[in-house]
């Protein structure tokens, strides 16, 4: 049976359905073990003390905020090549969950960064990033919700969706070359991953399989819902013309 | 050439406005679109025109046809000359199309004037015009008459009848008669159900 | 092609066309900002080059909702997608209108604007050639854009959320050239990759637009 089985709205309303409670049950359990690990079952880090623990929070949610944002490329993709319903609304149901996911891993950046750096925000390389993504996933979003018919709204968002890759990444990149320009470079790194002991990874590596877990169950759910209000809109529609 | 139209399914929008559409029109031999107003006459210049993609059916190349609508396509700062040297451009025609089109309207007077200076009717006039000059043999034509006086009425008639003659056809959309042959097509005919839309793909997805 | 691009530039330079007010505004962007500022040379000289560049960039903005919306509003881009000429060209074709009209003046403007925030005269020819440079991404980018929204009411607004996120790769390095410039340093690196974002845009955008255009028009 080939993949494309489950992009029969039909066949993804079934399965998704009897998927949801199963994916949603194991991104619980895998975020509360991984966050309840972290927190408090980890020794404090001999350089940052406590506040090392928000990592726990801060690095899946941004891991989460980025693939995101690939897993609507991709779909977008599907989208515009096979004419895949579901895939359409997919990359349109993840796009908020995307956005979360990056004010998450900013707020949680700041809130860490007040007592290692000194200050809640400083134009990081990736701090930089971050927000451009934010930005990024604001403008898709928006154009999302201005077009009301709803095929062409998804393809114009799909065209945007591959535009906007490259310009995100390209932008990921100047913000690195721009804070290494003229300016001092940043005094202060935020690669965590680099210099994390044994005893912090493995709550990590929980924390983030139960992140990408619930961003699973969360765009299951959210594509559901996308879903109905497509029906919704059609019905309408036809209402309307009646 | 035959305007060859056949089964075609005409949407505006995502609602589905005609369907089943089928006639053939033989050279030298115009259709006149008959129907209420919203009866679809514009959904289907438009997508004969190729603007609209049709959802079903069959349909002469829109390269073939010129297509004139409420809006005349003239540029307001420029002036009757330049907007038809344009097309012509555009189109890949040449001076001989533009003076031909240019008498065709008796736009000689206007030539230097900005399209932004003239009434209603003389833009019309323009607009018509425009279709010479593309140089392509299917006018489709929606309610071309609007804001003509009787003389430009008749100018007109004329000019469509030395199209026509040359082997050239037309469809047009219009309330207007022009005194001249035409073969009728009843579009209420082929108005889709009330409530048609594009196909829901969730339809059976979502009870 | 020419004919098109001809008529655009025609209609730039006509009455109403617009043309000008891009570069007015560039003009009050850089009166304005030593006001709120301070005069003080210190202040305003290190800050400079950021500034042209966010006056260009705006000033670039401004007149992107023109770009197809009149086309659409008197027929004239139902007309043009019935022509032999691809869609492609056409969004080529007016990209480059809208940086002959908007992008080239302000990069040849920028040059007496810069004495006002006290520049660098070494960091001068560098402004001129990173605008002339990068400032062809920004009409093509918004070209892009403004194929997006033709079809909205009101689409203007959008339209800038949606383009100025787009700009930022552009703004970064061209600034960069820029202060590079200023402080003497080699400015062969962000300006290759400002170029390099020129020719990637100036050779791949117009089937972005053509897309999005196509959409829009059925």
């Amino acid at each position: 049976m080939s993949v494309w089985e489950y992009a029969n709205p039909r066949r993804f309303m079934a399965v998704s359905g009897r998927l949801l409670p199963w994916v949603a049950g194991a991104a619980a359990l895998l975020c509360a073990t991984g966050i309840v690990w972290g927190l408090f079952f980890t020794p404090e880090d001999f350089r940052m003390g406590h506040s090392v623990k928000i990592i726990y929070i801060h690095v899946p949610s941004a891991f989460v905020a980025i693939n995101a944002w690939f897993m609507m490329l991709v779909a977008s993709l599907i989208w515009l090549i096979r004419r895949h319903h579901v895939s359409a609304l997919a990359a349109r149901a993840a796009a908020p969950i995307g956005l979360v996911m990056t004010v998450v891993a900013l707020l949680t950046g700041a809130i860490w960064g007040k007592p290692m750096w000194g200050t809640y925000w400083a134009w990081d390389p990736r701090l930089t990033a971050f927000l451009i993504l934010g930005l990024f996933y604001l403008g898709y979003i928006a154009l999302w919700s201005a077009i009301e018919a709803q095929d062409a709204a998804a393809d114009l968002t799909s065209i945007l969706c591959l535009v906007g890759t490259v310009f995100a990444v390209l932008s990921r990149y100047a913000a690195q070359f721009w804070n290494q320009g003229l300016h001092q470079g940043a005094s202060l790194s935020l690669d965590a991953e680099e210099n994390i002991a044994d005893v912090f990874w493995l709550p990590l590596v929980l924390a983030i399989a139960g992140f990408t877990l619930l961003f699973l169950a969360l765009v299951l759910l959210r594509t559901r819902t996308e879903i109905r209000r497509r029906r919704l809109h059609s019905l309408s529609l036809k209402a309307r013309l009646a | 050439m035959d305007v060859t139209v056949t089964d075609l399914t005409c949407r505006r929008g995502e609602a589905i406005v005609l369907e089943g559409v089928s006639f053939v029109l033989p050279p030298g031999r115009a259709l006149a679109l008959r129907g209420p107003n919203g009866a679809g006459k514009t959904t289907l210049l438009r997508t004969l025109a190729g603007l609209t993609p049709p959802v079903a059916g069959t349909m002469p190349d829109p390269e073939r046809a010129a297509y004139a609508a409420h809006a005349d396509g003239l540029k307001a700062q420029l002036t009757i000359g330049e907007n038809l040297a344009f097309w012509a451009a555009i189109f890949g025609t040449g001076r001989a199309e533009i003076e031909k089109a240019a008498m065709a309207f008796d736009l000689g007077p206007l030539h230097g004037r900005l399209a932004a200076e003239l009434s209603a009717g003389q833009k019309r006039r323009a607009g018509l015009a425009r279709l010479l000059v593309t140089g392509r043999p299917l006018w489709l034509l929606d309610e071309p008459t609007v804001s003509l006086d009787r003389a430009a009425v008749d100018r007109f008639a004329r000019v469509m009848r030395a199209h026509l003659d040359a082997g050239g056809s037309a469809i047009l959309a219009t309330h207007i008669d022009l005194g001249i042959e035409a073969d009728e097509l009843d579009v209420t005919v082929f108005v889709a159900k009330s409530d048609a839309t594009l196909r829901d793909p969730f339809a059976e997805a979502v009870e | 092609m020419n004919a098109l691009l001809l008529r655009d530039l025609r209609l730039a330079i006509r009455a109403g066309g617009g043309f000008g007010l891009g570069l007015a505004f560039f003009l009050i962007l850089a009166t304005l900002v030593p006001l709120a500022v301070g005069p003080r040379p210190d202040l305003l000289a290190p800050v400079a080059p950021g500034i042209l560049w966010l006056g260009a960039l705006l000033a670039c903005l401004l007149s992107l909702d023109r770009i197809f919306a009149l086309d659409a509003e008197d027929g004239s881009l139902d007309l043009l997608a019935m022509a032999p000429l691809p869609l492609e060209g056409v969004a080529t074709t007016k990209a480059l209108a809208h940086w002959i009209t908007t992008g080239l003046p302000l990069a040849l403007a920028a040059g007496p604007l810069s004495l006002l925030l006290f520049l660098s005269a070494s960091a001068l020819p560098w402004l001129i050639l990173a605008l002339l440079v990068g400032t062809p991404a920004l009409s093509w980018l918004g070209t892009f854009g403004a194929a997006l929204t033709v079809g909205l009411r009101r689409g203007s607004l959008l339209l800038s959320l949606l383009v100025l996120p787009l700009y930022i790769p552009t703004l970064v390095f061209g600034a960069e050239v820029v202060r590079r410039g200023a402080a003497g340093l080699p400015v062969a690196t962000p300006l290759a990759l400002l170029a390099a974002i020129t020719l990637g845009c100036v050779a791949l955008l117009p089937f972005a637009t053509a897309a999005a255009l196509r959409v829009n028009l059925r």
